[in-house]
């Protein structure tokens, strides 16, 4: 396991210490609550349109099980096809090998500084803090990652990094942090949408026009032509991977697709489930570097395919589906659980159920935020029900709470290790064996149940101690006067009386 | 038709009047129901928080007593306590298969699988019925919960069920789909985001100006209807089962 992302940084809180202090920020629940609901009524309309929205869903379920199940097979065909078209490859095992390598690279150039795509796996492996270590100064140039770095924040949405973010924060971040970074905000900066994008495209122009080196992710990752490609909405994406000489790109290993053709599918699904577009504006293409002929295009590619992981999740059956993820964030806008906890909550650079899935995987449950995470949530099913790739996310979830409460054999870097039971369930296992004890004897939960019947004027309308996480929210429901079962052995169903109903008269 | 009713033990302990109002409505449809008493539970807490070994002697027990060919069906009152049974019992099955412990579970599970049904399924796919004879003269919003919705895909059942109820008005309830934050364990795990869930529940059931929430699960509205009476809101929660077998001569009171 390589928690290199976090080192430095302070541990995160378990997931229910997180939430309750997000539940009672009002400010943010009302712009998650507005932000989540937009992209999720606009996705629903945008999947409707498709009459084969269930054959392309599954059929990207089956492109990503069938890459996975070879996927040493078809790295080797993307390395080679990488290598064939002038780029070099390297393989790192975790985020400290990702950093070095990176790091590295940015200095054999001599360059300080270089601008970066959005991307998901440079923020797993805490890549800018890691080159800015170095003295290397990494510039995000997605419009929501600015806000976050310029805010000295955390992304806390796949897709909108600054989702907890509304415009009258945008603005107080742009004039007070843009002139320690670049070009200042305009003066008299106002908080219109129009206004608060104009003044981030003047501070990251100067940013595009004046880097040597780009750093990107990929959306995915063609095996037979070595081809990366990036999906966006802005731009600047396009700026970063045409403008710069050498370009850097860290990618995860299961973005990679065996042929073009499977492009057919993701483009289609992937637009639609993230921004709720049928087509997103730029989609950009390379393949290895360009020649002196060629007007775009960096002079020096370098693809650092990262694991970190992954194939230790690759060797657990039932959550290996997690690496199907395409990073569409559908399942976070959908969450009830993300709405009212927000993504700082998660831990996590991933978010939202399918952070709860991916981080306990790559990560391991060692940590208190990772144990916590299955748990963060009711199973209501809805991520499920968008999943562009058919990711069973409440079976992984409960997969992992076994994995928290009885421990068992795992994969970590590599080697098969058997893990025990976490710390802090005792309580809790105690109970289920007892409930165990009395679900295996209906004499026993007959007794319980009776016991609970007579006493019941004496049942308190709340709860002491652990009791207290129902009761400070809820009334406790009343016990009737008998249970169904002896009111069945008594009338047999109401026979006697005719009536399904009658009264109880408390024998 | 001889059903053995499956209650779930959060009907049998705390909701007995639910229980009650499934045995006289399907009686009334000319249906023979047993309450096979050596039920206890179908071990869906226990899986669903993660004890998936211990609930197995669960679901083994509950293969024994249901899985006679003496009931043509068993019939629950509970979405989830269906789901448990139809969805998880073969994931469980499968699962213990892949540890290598054979095909035992599996086969041992199949015979409930295949003859379990959610109450409103029983009434609209088996006995084909929509209009069940009951009349309930109120204003009435229906909650889907989860399970129901998504792993039983209940869809319209219930409402049709409802639309055809004498007397009673359905108003649609803003945000339905959404879970109201039950859970299992979930509810007291994080109980904060929970609460929230289901004080958002609530208020959309408010908003409607309905005097009752319907919901086909107990569990779900032992949540809800705790946050109502915390709340001190005007609606109440009552189970679908109620309502169905309200009568104009015994109607619910």
């Amino acid at each position: 396991m390589s928690g290199g992302a976090f080192v430095g940084m302070p541990a995160f809180p378990p997931f229910p210490r997180a939430a309750h202090e997000a539940v009672r920020n009002t400010t943010l629940r009302a712009n998650l609550r507005h932000a989540t609901h937009t992209i999720r009524d606009k996705r629903a309309r945008a999947v409707a349109e498709l009459d084969d929205w269930a054959e392309l869903r599954e059929a990207g379920k089956r492109i990503k099980d069938e890459t996975l199940r070879h996927l040493d097979r078809y790295l080797e065909q993307l390395e080679e096809s990488v290598v064939r078209a002038g780029g070099t490859v390297h393989w790192a095992a975790d985020a400290a090998e990702a950093n070095r390598i990176v790091t590295e690279l940015v200095r054999a150039t001599g360059e300080t500084e270089v601008v970066k795509v959005k991307s998901m796996a440079t923020q797993e492996i805490g890549l800018n803090e890691a080159l800015e270590a170095e003295g290397i100064h990494a510039y995000e140039t997605d419009l929501a990652e600015l806000i976050v770095q310029l805010g000295k924040d955390r992304p806390s949405h796949i897709l909108v990094p600054a989702i907890h973010r509304n415009r009258g924060e945008i603005r107080d971040i742009f004039r007070e942090e843009m002139g320690a970074w670049g070009r200042p905000a305009p003066d008299g900066l106002t908080d219109t949408p129009a206004e608060l994008a104009d003044a981030a495209r003047l501070h990251l122009r100067e940013k595009f026009l004046r880097a040597k080196v780009g750093v990107s992710g990929a959306n995915f990752m063609v095996a037979e032509t070595g081809t990366l490609v990036v999906v966006e909405s802005e731009g600047n994406g396009r700026m970063c991977l045409t403008l710069p000489e050498t370009l850097i790109s860290v990618v995860g290993i299961e973005k990679v697709v065996p042929t073009w053709r499977d492009l057919e599918v993701f483009l289609q699904t992937l637009p639609r489930s993230s921004t709720a577009e049928r087509m997103n504006p730029y989609t950009s293409m390379w393949t290895g570097t360009s020649d002196a002929q060629t007007a775009d295009g960096p002079r020096a590619f370098h693809l650092v395919l990262l694991d970190n992981g992954r194939t230790d999740t690759l060797a657990d059956e039932v959550g290996r589906q997690a690496l199907r993820c395409i990073r569409c964030s559908a399942c976070l806008n959908v969450c009830p659980v993300y709405e009212r906890a927000g993504g700082h909550a998660y831990g996590s650079v991933y978010p939202g159920p399918i952070g709860a899935i991916l981080s306990p995987q790559l990560r391991g449950t060692g940590s208190e935020i990772d144990a916590s995470l299955p748990y963060a949530s009711s199973l209501c099913g809805a991520c499920y029900e968008v999943c562009p790739v058919a990711i069973d996310i409440p079976e992984v979830l409960v997969h992992l709470r076994e994995r928290v409460v009885q421990g068992g054999e795992v994969t970590r870097r590599g080697v098969k290790v058997t893990l025990k039971p976490a710390r802090g369930h005792a309580a809790e296992r105690a109970a289920m064996r007892a409930a165990g004890f009395v679900f295996a004897r209906p004499g026993a939960l007959r007794l319980g149940q009776r016991l609970a019947s007579r006493t019941r004027r004496f049942h308190p309308r709340t709860l002491p101690g652990p009791g207290r996480a129902w009761s400070a929210a809820r009334d406790l429901p009343k016990v009737p006067a008998e249970p169904f079962r002896d009111w069945w052995e008594r009338t047999r169903g109401g026979a006697a009386q005719g009536s399904g109903r009658q009264e109880v008269s408390g024998k | 038709m001889r059903v053995a009713l499956f209650l779930t033990c959060v009907n049998d302990t705390l909701y007995p009047d639910t229980g009650r109002a499934v045995v006289k409505l399907l009686t009334r449809l000319g249906v023979e129901v047993d309450f096979p008493a050596a039920q206890t539970c179908c071990g869906q807490a226990h899986y669903n928080t993660g004890y998936r070994h211990q609930a197995e002697p669960l679901a083994r027990h509950f293969s024994d007593v249901f899985g006679t060919d003496a009931y043509d069906a068993i019939v629950t009152p509970s979405g989830s306590c269906g789901a448990m049974v139809r969805e998880l019992y073969p994931r469980m099955g499968e699962r213990a298969r892949a540890e290598g412990r054979g095909d035992g579970l599996a086969r041992r599970l199949a015979p409930v699988v295949a003859k379990t049904y959610e109450l409103t399924e029983f009434l609209v796919d088996v006995l084909g019925v929509t209009d069940v004879g009951a009349y309930y003269p109120h204003k009435v919003t229906y909650h889907p919960t989860c399970h129901g919705l998504r792993s039983l895909g209940l869809g319209e059942r219930p409402l049709r069920l409802l639309r055809a109820v004498k007397g009673l008005e359905l108003v649609s309830l803003p945000g339905a789909e959404e879970c109201c934050g039950f859970g299992g364990t979930f509810a007291v795990k994080n109980s904060d985001v929970s609460a929230a869930m289901g004080a958002d529940k609530v208020r959309h059931a408010e908003s409607t100006g309905a005097d009752v929430l319907c919901a086909a699960d107990n569990s779900c509205l032992m949540h809800i209807g705790g946050t109502m009476t915390r709340l001190r809101t005007a609606v109440r929660p009552v189970h679908l089962a109620e309502i169905l077998a309200s009568t104009e001569e015994e109607p619910l009171s």
